[in-house]
């Protein structure tokens, strides 16, 4: 069989699709991380989250994965895609009475919902803060906690954030905490399925591994979402 | 028991078919689903109607032919039976029961609930086969120590009966699990060894060609296969493909 035959084939498409997606569940590790870096009060709290904003934007090895983030992501997204037209080819003529409940989970059958939900998502979150913080003009920060001047001044993200999410200054506050409260059950769901989806696909389907691959595929599907979700509930309660 | 059935009609392959309602009444519910429709089929022909076209040969869950989606499910209710072996006693009186045949492009319709499966047939010939000395001097099979765990695992992939249940449950007309047994039946042996590589590549290039859509893992054909196969052969074919398609130089 031919090289381009292989490239073709529906099972490469779907080691990309678990390789990207394992690699954006550590992005989601990283991400979180970060975030949560958001609860640390007060001036402390701003300086530290800014430091790690410009550690994020300027670390060369941070680069380099992020461009691998990025890659992963638009890949996952066109490769899904092209999945799922290519599914719906595969049945032109739907049957007039199903019951896919009573054989698989919601989760899995709606991946692709899911992840045009978490595509829309991406495209406002990025241009809310991403775009921000690399191309337009920002709010600085110039002194620390103890009132001293920092050598440099930061780009004040945090700033951005707590408006962002809190409605005296936003009034689209409320929306903005919604959709992202929304979109984190919509990440958990994708989860739920893709995390121990993408060893099946990768072939890791083992007695004694699987059983343990599958329990923190779970956990990880509730725990990250969670606490993402968290964060803005959080901001957005405690400056309302 | 009195009955009403949905069933899909199709006169030919150009047609474009439509659901149609029938009664069936003195059902016994001992009766095998294949027996039931025979019984309709009884009634048609005295009506000088055309019966409804259906595949079945054993009627003993054996031949994989009975091709039926029934109630929403491959084979209808009740997991590891195939239509021949779903008894009436599975459903009520006075219930109504949509029948439908397999729905993938890879299976068009023939006739009613007939299905051309020929394309299963396709990816055996690509690879599902091991070449044996057959000049009479043929090994005796058990020359070859096998451990037992693999001959369980192998027997238990070819208890496949190439039904196409899965295809037909999954959301995206997969045949993963079909081609994954014949696959791992074969990969799982010393006696596969030796087209192992290409067998992997040449058969799951042949479930695409044929139109089947790619496997979502949601687990469905594993519930509805009436053999039980697991889903541990999909993940088997996807190491098996992995490695061969790393591995091989053409
Ligand atoms: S894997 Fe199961 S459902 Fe699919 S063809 Fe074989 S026996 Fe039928
Ligand atoms: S008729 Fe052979 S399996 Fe049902």
């Amino acid at each position: 069989m031919s090289r381009s035959a292989i490239l073709k084939s529906s099972l490469v498409k779907k080691y990309w699709m678990a390789l990207t997606g394992l690699f954006l569940c550590l992005f989601l590790v990283g991400h979180l991380v970060g975030n949560l870096q958001l609860f640390i009060p007060g001036m402390e709290g701003q300086l530290q989250f800014n430091e790690y904003a410009k550690f994020m934007t300027s670390n060369p090895a941070v680069k380099i994965l992020s461009y691998v983030t990025y890659f992963s992501i638009l890949f996952h997204a066109f490769d899904g895609i092209k999945l799922t037209f290519e599914n719906r080819k595969a049945r032109p003529v739907k049957y007039a009475y199903n019951k896919p409940g009573e054989n698989s989970g919601w989760a899995s059958r709606n991946m692709a919902l899911l992840g045009t939900v978490l595509l829309a998502f991406i495209a406002t979150h990025m241009t809310n803060f991403w775009a921000k913080m690399h191309f337009t003009e920002m709010p600085m920060q110039t002194v620390d906690a103890e009132g001293a001047m920092l050598m440099e001044p930061l780009k004040d993200l945090h700033t951005v954030v707590m408006a962002f999410f809190n409605p005296s200054v936003n009034n689209m506050a409320l929306v903005a905490m919604l959709f992202y409260v929304i979109s984190m059950i919509a990440i958990a769901f994708h989860l739920w399925h893709g995390f121990q989806s993408a060893w099946q696909t990768l072939g890791v389907n083992h007695k004694k591994y699987t059983p343990l691959i599958k329990l923190i595929g779970k956990g990880f599907s509730v725990l990250v979402p969670l606490l993402f979700a968290v964060i803005p509930i959080y901001l957005y309660i405690t400056q309302a | 028991m009195n009955l009403t059935l949905k069933i899909w009609r199709q006169s030919g392959p150009n047609d474009k078919g439509r659901m149609e309602t029938y009664q069936v009444s003195d059902i016994s519910p001992d009766m095998s689903f294949l027996e039931m429709i025979d019984v309709l089929n009884d009634q048609l022909v005295r009506e000088g109607k055309d019966p409804v076209a259906f595949d079945h040969d054993c009627r003993e869950g054996i031949c994989g032919m009975c091709s039926m989606y029934i109630n929403g499910e491959a084979h209808g209710p009740g997991r590891g039976v195939t239509t021949c072996q779903l008894h009436m006693r599975s459903f009520k009186d006075g219930e109504t029961i949509y029948i439908e045949p397999w729905r993938a492009a890879a299976f068009p319709v023939i006739k009613d609930l007939v299905t051309d499966r020929s394309a299963f047939d396709r990816i055996i010939q690509a690879g599902g086969y091991v070449s044996v000395n057959t000049s009479g001097n043929t090994q005796d099979a058990n020359a070859l120590p096998i451990p037992k765990e693999n001959a369980d695992k192998a027997f238990d992939a070819a208890t496949c009966i190439g039904c196409g249940a899965c295809v037909a449950t999954c959301k995206n007309s997969s045949a993963m699990l079909f081609t994954s047994a014949k696959v791992s039946q074969l990969a799982l042996l010393p006696q596969g060894e030796a087209e192992r590589e290409r067998r992997v590549l040449r058969m799951v290039n042949q479930m695409d060609l044929e139109g089947f859509g790619n496997c979502t893992n949601t687990g469905a054909c594993e519930v509805e296969c009436p053999k039980g196969i697991s889903l541990e052969n999909i993940a088997r074919m996807n190491r098996e493909f992995l490695k061969a398609s790393i591995s091989s130089e053409s």
